[in-house]
C-alpha cells in the first residue's frame, strides 16, 4: 500500500442544452426583471484602452448549417498584453477592460458579436510571444463537454509566424482554420465542429 | 471583477482533464451530437497564461434575489409552484481545497417540466411566477446555496418517448478559463435518470453517481423547504515549486 493522494474527481460535464438562455442570457430569451443586464455583454467602457473591433462570425454543424442555439464564451488580454485575472502576474491590466464575453448566437441567423479591442501579445510558457489571439469556448445542445479553440488575425501575420502553439499544428492545412480574416474594424472568424474544413480545437 | 488581492496568487496549470470520465464528443444515443462533435483529435496544449488566468466575478454584481428561484420572478407577495427545495453544496478543486469566489449559475424547467423559452413547445403550462434562473457566487469556504422549486421532468425529441429526469443546469467559473464547466444535477432516487441519453454519455457509472444530489434531511427547514447537497468539483492547479514560470516578465 501507499499513500493516498487525496485528488478528488472532476465533476462531469453535460452538455448545455437548447434553453442555456435561460440561466446565461436571461435578458436575451425575454426572462427581464431578474437581472439588470446579461452578464459578459459590455466588454468594453468609454475609456477602455486599445483599437476597437467587432468580432463575428457563425458555428457550423457537420452538414454546414449554421448552429442558432449556440454560446460563445470569449477570453482574452488587453490592448498591452495583460490579463484581467487574479492570476495575472505580471502587471494591472486595464481596469476598463473586463477581458471576458459572452454571446448567444442570434436565433434567425445564428450570428455571434462580440464588440471587444484587439488584444496585445502574451508570452507562451517559454518566454516567447504568441501571437495576438482571443480564446473561445463553446457550448450548445448536442455539444457534451464545451470546446475550446482560439481566433488568430490575418493581419498579424509575422507575429503568427512565430506563435509556438500555432507552430504545433502538424497539418499546415488546417492553420487557417483558426485565423480571421477582418479590415481592422471587424474580423470573422466562422467554426466548423466537423468535417473537411474542421476547426481545430484543443484540449487546454 | 473581485479584489482577491489577500489571496495568494495562482499561477499554476491546471491537472490535465481526464476526458474518460466526462463524456466523449460523439454519442450517437444523444442524436443532437452526430453531427456537433468535431472528428478529429484535440491539439493538447498545457496551460499558458491565457488558460490559466480567467475571470473573477465580485458579489456585487449579485441581486437580492438571485439566489431565489421562487421568488426572483414572481409577483410581489407570491411565489412559484412546485416543491419548495434548498440545493446547496461546496465548490471544491481536484486537490479538494474549497474554490472561493465561484460563479455558479443555474437554470431549470418549473415543477410541471417547462422551460420559460421560445423555442420550447410543451404542452404543461408555465407558471408564470418562475422564471427559471438564478446565480451565486461561492463564499471563502467554497460553499453556495439557492432556493427554487424541484423541477418536472419533460419529453424532447430523441427517441420516440425519451424524457430527461429532473435536473438543474449548472454553470461554473473557478479561476482560470480551463476550468470553465457546464454540467446537470440530478435528483437522489429519481428513476428516469439511469433511462436517459444524455446522462448515458458520461461512460463510467460512478461519474454519474457524482451528478446525483442526495436529499440532505439534516438542512432540510421544517414547514418550509427540502433540501439537496450538490458539491461541484472543478480541476485542480499544479504546484508551481519547481516550474520555470515568468512572474515579473
Amino acid at each position: 500500500m501507499v499513500q493516498s493522494l487525496d485528488t478528488l474527481k472532476e465533476t462531469p460535464s453535460q452538455t448545455a442544452g437548447p434553453y442555456v438562455h435561460i440561466g446565461l442570457t436571461p435578458n436575451f430569451c425575454d426572462i427581464a426583471g431578474v437581472y439588470q443586464n446579461d452578464l459578459g455583454t459590455a466588454m468594453v467602457n468609454d475609456n477602455t484602452l486599445g483599437q476597437r473591433i467587432t468580432v463575428t462570425g457563425q458555428v457550423f454543424d457537420g452538414t454546414g448549417t449554421p448552429m442558432k442555439d449556440v454560446l460563445i464564451e470569449i477570453w482574452q488580454a488587453d490592448a498591452a498584453g495583460l490579463y484581467n485575472s487574479p492570476s495575472e502576474m505580471r502587471g494591472s491590466a486595464d481596469p476598463n477592460f473586463t477581458g471576458w464575453g459572452r454571446s448567444a448566437a442570434d436565433g434567425t441567423t445564428g450570428d455571434y458579436r462580440f464588440e471587444t479591442i484587439k488584444p496585445g501579445r502574451v508570452p507562451f510558457r517559454d518566454g516567447r510571444k504568441m501571437a495576438p489571439h482571443i480564446s473561445f469556448w463553446i457550448v450548445a445542445r448536442g455539444i457534451n463537454l464545451g470546446l475550446n479553440t482560439r481566433m488568430y488575425f490575418a493581419d498579424e501575420t509575422a507575429a503568427n509566424a512565430e506563435d509556438p502553439v500555432l507552430a504545433r499544428i502538424e497539418h499546415r492545412i488546417r492553420v487557417p482554420t483558426l485565423i480571421a480574416e477582418g479590415d481592422g474594424k471587424t474580423y470573422r472568424f466562422d467554426i466548423h465542429l466537423q468535417g473537411e474544413k474542421e476547426t481545430v480545437f484543443f484540449d487546454i | 471583477m473581485s479584489d482577491m488581492s489577500n489571496r495568494k496568487p495562482e499561477t499554476g496549470a491546471f491537472f490535465p482533464r481526464d476526458r474518460s470520465w466526462h463524456p466523449p464528443a460523439y454519442t450517437p444515443g444523444y442524436k443532437t451530437s452526430v453531427l456537433r462533435s468535431p472528428q478529429k483529435a484535440l491539439l493538447s496544449l498545457d496551460g499558458t497564461l491565457s488558460e490559466i488566468t480567467g475571470p473573477v466575478f465580485g458579489h456585487s454584481i449579485l441581486g437580492e434575489l438571485d439566489n431565489d428561484l421562487i421568488h426572483n420572478f414572481a409577483r410581489a407577495g407570491e411565489s412559484a409552484i412546485g416543491e419548495r427545495i434548498i440545493v446547496h453544496g461546496r465548490v471544491l478543486d481536484e486537490r479538494a481545497r474549497p474554490v472561493p469566489g465561484a460563479l455558479l449559475e443555474f437554470w431549470q424547467a418549473n415543477a410541471g417540466g417547462r422551460y420559460r423559452h421560445k423555442k420550447e413547445s410543451y404542452l404543461a403550462p408555465l407558471d408564470p411566477n418562475f422564471g427559471g434562473c438564478g446565480r451565486a457566487i461561492t463564499g471563502e469556504d467554497g460553499t453556495y446555496a439557492f432556493r427554487t422549486v424541484k423541477p418536472g421532468p419533460y419529453p424532447w425529441p430523441n427517441g420516440v418517448n425519451d424524457w430527461r429526469p429532473a435536473h438543474i443546469h449548472f454553470s461554473v467559473f473557478g479561476h482560470g478559463f480551463a476550468q470553465r464547466l457546464i454540467t446537470q444535477m440530478y435528483f437522489e432516487g429519481d428513476p428516469m435518470i439511469w433511462k436517459c441519453p444524455i446522462i448515458a454519455t458520461i461512460p463510467d457509472r460512478a461519474a454519474i453517481e457524482q451528478l446525483i444530489a442526495p436529499l440532505d434531511w439534516g438542512n432540510t427547514i421544517p414547514m418550509d423547504a427540502r433540501a439537496y447537497k450538490f458539491d461541484i468539483v472543478l480541476r485542480g492547479r499544479r504546484s508551481t515549486l519547481f516550474e520555470n514560470r515568468l512572474e515579473g516578465n
